[in-house]
């Protein structure tokens, strides 16, 4: 429990981190480690001008988490400008989501990152073009097996993943954020008109910071598997307080979920963040979400559930009953996105056929 | 205090409880395993490695049957990083090599804070000579003639460790790890020298660990800026050469056998043209163990060697 508490603190306060002994050190990074978090520890604690004070094998370990982050990042960025030649002959602007929307942005949570793939988002009606115009730069896709390929250009809200042929970078191609099978349906054509620029990168959009919250929220509570919980909140959390700063954030951003259908991800995003990090929120929000908070007993099995999902997968957090809890946010993860007809016999040819 | 100053039960204590925290190179690893192979291997091998406070380590690390079954029909072990099992299963007469393969991963895919070449590397004269070379080069058998009969220090058998702020070789001596034919080479050689038990059949073919010269575990510390670079190459019959190499080949081909080149960006080129800078680069090649070490002890001693032969 005290690691937990431990990396929570040095996260959020890093100044009071400079005096760990060495011993406490070892839960922290070993937690960090395992929730994606090392080079992010790095860059809040480098930002606080502690590091020169911690013990050496601690800055080791810290340093080298940082060089894996820049050159994540530096990937993100050629990426990104590979993207945009693939696609500004269509005149399509390349919509980045999540990850690599915080780094070309510059924005809080981009510090220290690691990133797994880029996200764009495209129109539907142009997927075909798109894929055309990325196939000719070297973008392939990477699942063959018929199935596979029905399954998502029937079922899902994105093209199945992309690797880049010389790179082995993976690109993920949305049409939409949650999948037309799932219980909610944001429009996605709201969320590309009102997508803005990132200065000094042209042909590159991002999503408006509502919106990007709000979509940031929508991916994590529509997720099955946890084990990138903790870092997803903490994204959360970087977004809220750094655009919360902007008068007149809080104000029409539960006005805005509600408009995408999706008032109750962000219900749960906003709750968790906090309980993970103790994120700033004004007071006023929680009436205006009032429609969105589920009943009592759903909420209080979503905070078991949540409550030890959202721990690093260790035996240093682990709480009681952290299976079940993690396999019911598994289920969650499917019923949300899938109807039950669908769902089923999809799970059986997973489980039976390792298709 | 090292690690063979532990009593066999103090050891084994240790493996099965808390765990062995140990010193290799800059690294603290703590080690578990309740498997006997595993400790016969850390008792032979480790003898001479440092042993570091309880408490804190870079690495945590496991070697265990991946579940009860395994124990007992056809038994296997698995490496575990942490919580995490990177690989999969070995059959378990291979538990030790396993884990010997388990720590370096844990180097290479860690540790990105050097710049990671895959070679050998080894020091006298205060100038460390890196022996890059592709498997079945004979860089290994020539790394553990080096430190064995040639008086060199063993830096690493494996990975070098450079550091991008100063240029520097950090040391990371582990057991030399010999395949195939090359094990009954370096055991007529240097007989004196304890070795793991002889593994067959794993992915590498027959393996075997010597333990690593006293001397060079004791100075893991000392970090020598690099002196030369040799791509050996051991062909049956060979008239033993060296021909001189310009940089530029020579920096490609460190870059492209490097583990984490392309993380450091720009200080990953700075980092290897300083490297180039201070070394002149060869390739060699040789059949004579013996003729080689002399050559090596010329080498060390400054002589100019322009396209020389033995």
């Amino acid at each position: 429990m005290r690691a937990w508490q431990d990396l929570r603190l040095a996260l959020l306060q890093p100044e009071r981190a400079a005096d760990y002994p060495l011993g406490r050190w070892d839960g922290v990074l070993r937690l960090a480690q395992g929730s994606l978090l090392v080079a992010s520890l790095e860059a809040s604690l480098r930002e606080a001008g502690v590091l020169e004070a911690l013990p050496e094998p601690v800055r080791a370990q810290l340093e080298s988490a940082r060089v894996l982050a820049e050159a994540n990042a530096r990937g993100v960025s050629w990426e990104t400008s590979r993207l945009v030649r693939a696609l500004s002959p269509l005149g399509i602007p390349v919509l980045l989501l999540k990850g690599a929307a915080y780094a070309v942005a510059g924005l809080p949570p981009a510090k220290g990152r690691l990133f797994a793939d880029v996200d764009i988002l495209v129109p539907e009606a142009r997927l075909a073009e798109v894929e055309q115009a990325l196939y000719w730069q070297g973008w392939l896709g990477t699942y063959h097996d018929a199935y596979d390929q029905r399954y998502y250009r029937e079922w899902m809200h994105e093209l199945p993943p992309l690797m880049h042929q010389k790179r082995q970078s993976v690109l993920d191609v949305h049409h939409s954020i949650l999948p037309p099978t799932a219980r909610y349906h944001p429009d996605p054509a709201k969320l590309r008109a009102e997508a803005v620029p990132v200065p000094g990168l042209s042909g590159v959009q991002i999503l408006a910071p509502r919106d990007m919250v709000i979509h940031s929220a929508c991916h994590l509570f529509h997720e099955g598997e946890w084990d990138k919980g903790l870092r997803d909140l903490y994204d959360l959390d970087r977004l809220l307080r750094h655009f919360g700063a902007e008068e007149g954030f809080f104000a029409d951003l539960a006005a805005r979920a509600y408009e995408l259908e999706l008032a109750r991800p962000l219900f749960y995003a906003l709750r968790y963040a906090h309980q993970a990090w103790d994120t700033p929120l004004p007071d006023a929000l929680w009436p205006a979400l009032a429609a969105a908070r589920p009943g009592a007993a759903k909420l209080m099995l979503m905070d078991f559930a949540i409550g030890r999902g959202m721990r690093p997968p260790h035996p240093l957090a682990r709480r009681s009953f952290d299976g079940l809890a993690r396999f019911g946010l598994y289920v969650r993860g499917h019923w949300l996105r899938m109807p039950v007809h669908l769902l089923i016999p999809h799970l059986l040819r997973k489980a039976f056929l390792a298709g | 205090m090292n690690l063979g100053s532990l009593s066999e039960g103090e050891l084994a204590t240790r493996l099965e409880g808390e765990g062995l925290f140990l010193s290799s190179g800059p690294f603290i690893f703590r080690i578990r395993s309740c498997l006997p192979r595993v400790r016969a291997g850390l008792r032979l091998a480790y003898a001479d490695y440092p042993l570091a406070e309880p408490g804190y380590a870079d690495f945590h690390v496991r070697v265990a049957a991946p579940n009860w079954l395994r124990r007992w029909v056809s038994p296997q072990v698995q490496f575990y990083f942490d919580q995490h099992p990177p690989f999969l299963p070995l059959p378990r007469v291979q538990a030790h090599a396993l884990l010997e393969w388990g720590m370096n991963w844990c180097v290479s895919q860690h540790a990105n804070r050097y710049l990671i070449l895959h070679a050998a590397v080894l020091e006298k004269n205060g100038r460390a000579l890196l022996l890059p070379g592709i498997s079945g080069s004979g860089k290994s058998t020539l790394c553990a003639a080096l430190c064995y009969r040639g008086g060199w220090r063993l830096l690493s058998d494996e990975l070098t460790l450079i550091r991008p702020w100063d240029c520097l070789i950090q040391p990371l001596p582990r057991p030399v790890s010999l395949k195939n034919a090359s094990i009954g080479v370096i055991q007529a050689l240097a007989p004196e020298v304890p070795f793991t038990k002889v593994v067959h059949d794993t992915l590498k073919g027959t393996v075997a660990h010597g333990r690593p010269p006293a001397d060079s575990v004791a100075r893991q510390g000392e970090c020598p800026p690099p002196g030369w670079v040799v791509f050996p190459k051991y062909r049956a019959g060979a008239v033993t050469r060296l021909e001189a190499l310009p940089p530029a080949p020579v920096g490609l081909e460190l870059a492209e056998q490097a583990f984490n080149y392309s993380l450091h960006g720009r200080r990953g080129y700075e980092t290897l043209c300083g490297l180039l800078d201070r070394v002149s680069a060869w390739r060699f090649e040789y059949s004579d163990t013996d003729e080689a070490l002399s050559l090596f002890e010329r080498l060390a001693a400054g002589e100019c060697l322009a396209e020389a032969a033995a």
